[in-house]
């Protein structure tokens, strides 16, 4: 087959190079926002406020930690708005889990493993996450099987596992969690280093590289139109070159001088007098988002388990009629839904430190907004993880920028409120434009 | 027609009703391997009820579905599937954000040895057997949301199909489509003969049912009116069957 199509030669030159690169309009679009938020919050703090510090590594890291939890919780969301349904109680499900962990991990694993024993933070996360699972099989049951709306079975959960949660612990915070488990969280020591963080960004470069090959023989065997090679390299230099700018990014980010001194004391380095530079890397949360959204793109995108999702977004009869068990689907998803809110939970807890009551309060909205903003329709049927997990990204800088800035919390909510439905006003019309 | 004195299908005294209206009361219709048996009635006869209890879509109230001479008991659309019954709804039953390669394939995927849907080779499947049905057909890479209507409809044939179904359900399958494409589907469905295929269809076209129809069974309010042979009986009969639900009375 040729490399360019009839159509290949005409339109201007931005729509040919889009069509040849195959890029999604929608995502540049939320780049382009994401990059006008980030800019515009430096600038204004740079001409009006005590200076721009949105765009300095120590930003972007905290906003990349910050991020994680919604955006863990945000790629599930994908699947349960695409099949026609909400979950409300993903915040409430979040503070039980991070609860019944956090009792777990303080007041019964120790009386029987030891203080700081090594399994510890194994069996608490394994504990949380099936906990999580089970809440949401719980609440997938309901509404498959006994056919309550989901809005009104998790609006319910929404109360039900916040009372679960402040009972189970007496209204206290459980505090401090086990060491191990708080690296799950970030701060310098939950951070992969700066070695750390170059193998894992040279192995996702690698990544990159392996799909769009991959990519590109898959349609050589079956002769479809190949992307023209000048677009395949522009896209492995445009990806690989996101991700080496995020390792240099994490790697600019230096402990702080305390953490640096007791790490010092401790293993016996005697510390210049201009300090040693030891780069945070990473955050293990940040790897964490990262590894749940491949996962969750690759479950969307190349396996029935995704495909039946889209189908039953779609036309539920349709996928009926087509030997889909929706009732199942609709109870995996809600499991699925669990399980990751009980991982935002360990990730939420550790970063703390603790298992507070307020833990996850609202998180349900930034959660839906998150979604939503990336592109997934309520109306059911369209949506991508790449989408929500930017999305989570937009919500959280706009938190972050306000607060830098010195806005207060009754502004920061007229703001991300005005945001979430410009943002569905704009995809609307995006949508219009492109049929 | 016949070719066997097996019949392929048997539904017998099917009854099926929704909140106290029988939709189906009490139908018996046969169907034997190389055979085309024209379902007939006004709208609302409950036609398309009745073959939804053999595509597993409903479950009859009571009756019961013979294939090959033996009792099979049809739960799901699954249990239809397995007995190589394939289906074109009348209201097409496409996913419509999905595109031509996934509907066809939906539920049925073709996956690779590590079990990730196979989507190149399913959009290759697609690509030759739409080549078959409708060389105009192009757009694979779209949803079929944004298909016309005659389009949607062939790709909903072209799930039926390409499974090589021992029975084919077709629920009024050449509504949308245009003259060239219902001559296409006209052949197809001889061609499907052929090959021994029993094939109930649903149609409104009197027409069309004497040409293609080798038996009619007429429906009226839900109750069978009867079944003829076409080559028996004229258009008029067939009109008169429905309309004032009476069988002809020299029609044996
Ligand atoms: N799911 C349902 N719930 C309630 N009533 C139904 C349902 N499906 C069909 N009916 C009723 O059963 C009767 C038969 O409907 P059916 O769709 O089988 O008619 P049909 O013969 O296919 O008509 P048409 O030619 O218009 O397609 C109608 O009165 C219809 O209202
Ligand atoms: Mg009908």
């Amino acid at each position: 087959m040729s490399d360019t199509s009839p159509q290949g030669q005409n339109g201007s030159p931005l729509t040919r190079f889009l069509r040849a690169t195959e890029i999604d309009t929608r995502l540049l679009g939320m780049i382009g926002a994401l990059m006008l938020i980030w800019f515009g919050f430096h600038f204004y703090g740079a001409i009006f406020g005590n200076g721009g510090y949105f765009l300095t590594p120590r930003n972007l890291w905290n906003l990349s930690v910050q991020t994680s939890s919604i955006g863990i919780m945000a790629t599930g969301m994908v699947l349960v708005i695409v099949t026609r349904n909400i979950d409300l109680s993903v915040g409430a499900v979040l503070g039980l889990t991070a609860m019944i962990m956090g009792i777990l991990q303080v007041n019964i694993l120790p009386q029987y493993l030891g203080l700081g024993h090594p399994m510890i933070w194994v069996i608490t996360v394994v504990v949380g996450m099936i906990a999580g699972t089970i809440i949401g099989t719980f609440q997938g049951w309901l509404i498959a099987y006994r056919g309550i709306p989901a809005f009104i079975v998790t609006l319910g959960g929404l109360l039900v596992w916040r009372g679960c949660a402040f009972l189970s612990a007496g209204g206290r915070t459980i505090s401090p969690v086990d060491p191990s488990f708080a690296l799950l969280g970030g701060g310098p020591y939950g951070a992969v280093g700066e070695t750390g963080s170059w193998i894992a960004g040279i192995l996702a470069c690698v990544g990159v590289v392996w799909m769009l090959h991959s990519g590109r023989k898959l349609r050589q065997e079956h002769d479809f139109k190949l992307r023209p090679m000048w677009a395949e390299v522009f896209l492995a230099v445009v990806g690989c070159g996101t991700i080496i700018g995020a390792v240099l990014l994490v790697n600019a980010y230096p402990w702080p001088r305390g953490i640096v001194n007791a790490y010092a004391t401790a293993n016996n380095i005697t510390v210049p007098p201009e300090g040693l530079f030891i780069s945070h890397g990473f955050a293990i949360p940040v790897l964490i988002l990262v590894a749940v959204g491949i996962f969750m793109t690759i479950l969307m995108t190349r396996t029935r388990f995704g495909r039946y999702v889209f189908a039953i977004g779609g036309n539920p009869e349709a996928a009926a009629l087509a030997g889909i068990n929706t009732k199942w689907m609709t109870l995996k998803i809600f499991a699925l839904m669990g399980m990751l809110a009980g991982l935002a939970g360990v990730v939420a807890s550790a970063r703390l430190n603790s298992a507070t009551n307020a833990l996850g309060v609202f998180d349900e909205l930034y959660v839906i907004a998150a979604a939503v903003i990336g592109g997934t329709s309520l109306a059911g049927g369209v949506g991508t993880i790449y989408g929500a997990i930017l999305g989570a990204l937009v919500m959280q800088s706009l938190q972050t920028g306000m607060v830098l800035i010195g806005f207060d919390t009754s502004v920061q909510q007229i703001v991300v409120g005005s945001v979430l439905v410009l943002a569905v006003y704009l995809d609307n019309l995006y949508r219009k434009t492109v049929k | 027609m016949t070719n066997s004195n097996q019949p392929l299908v048997e539904l017998r005294d099917i009854s099926i009703s929704f909140g106290g209206i029988k939709a189906v009361d009490r139908v018996t219709v046969d169907l034997y391997p190389g055979e085309v048996v024209g379902l007939l009635g006004h709208n609302g006869a409950g036609k398309s009820t009745l073959i939804k209890c053999l595509s597993g879509a409903y479950q009859a109230d009571s009756g019961q579905i013979l294939i090959d001479g033996k009792p099979v008991s049809i739960e799901n659309p699954r249990d239809a599937r397995a007995q190589n019954i394939e289906t074109i709804y009348q209201t097409l039953a496409l996913a419509d954000n999905l595109d031509a390669a996934s509907n066809l394939f939906l539920g049925r995927e073709l996956v690779s040895k590590f079990g990730f849907v196979n989507d190149s080779l399913m959009e290759a499947e697609t690509r030759k057997i739409m080549h078959r049905l409708n060389p105009n057909f192009k757009k694979f890479n779209v949803p079929v949301s944004a298909l016309s209507g005659g389009q949607r409809q062939s790709v909903a044939i072209a799930r039926a199909v390409y499974f090589n179904a021992r029975i084919l359900i077709m629920d009024e399958p050449t509504a949308a489509l245009g003259p060239q494409e219902t001559q296409m589907v006209s052949e197809l469905i001889e061609e499907l003969k052929k090959q021994g295929l029993g094939i109930f269809l649903i149609e409104h076209d009197i027409h069309n049912v004497m040409k293609l129809c080798d038996r009619a069974s007429v429906m009226k309010n839900g109750q069978l009116v009867g079944t003829v042979k076409v080559d028996e009986v004229t258009d008029e009969d067939l009109l008169s069957m429905i309309i004032l639900g009476k069988k002809p009375e020299k029609a044996t």
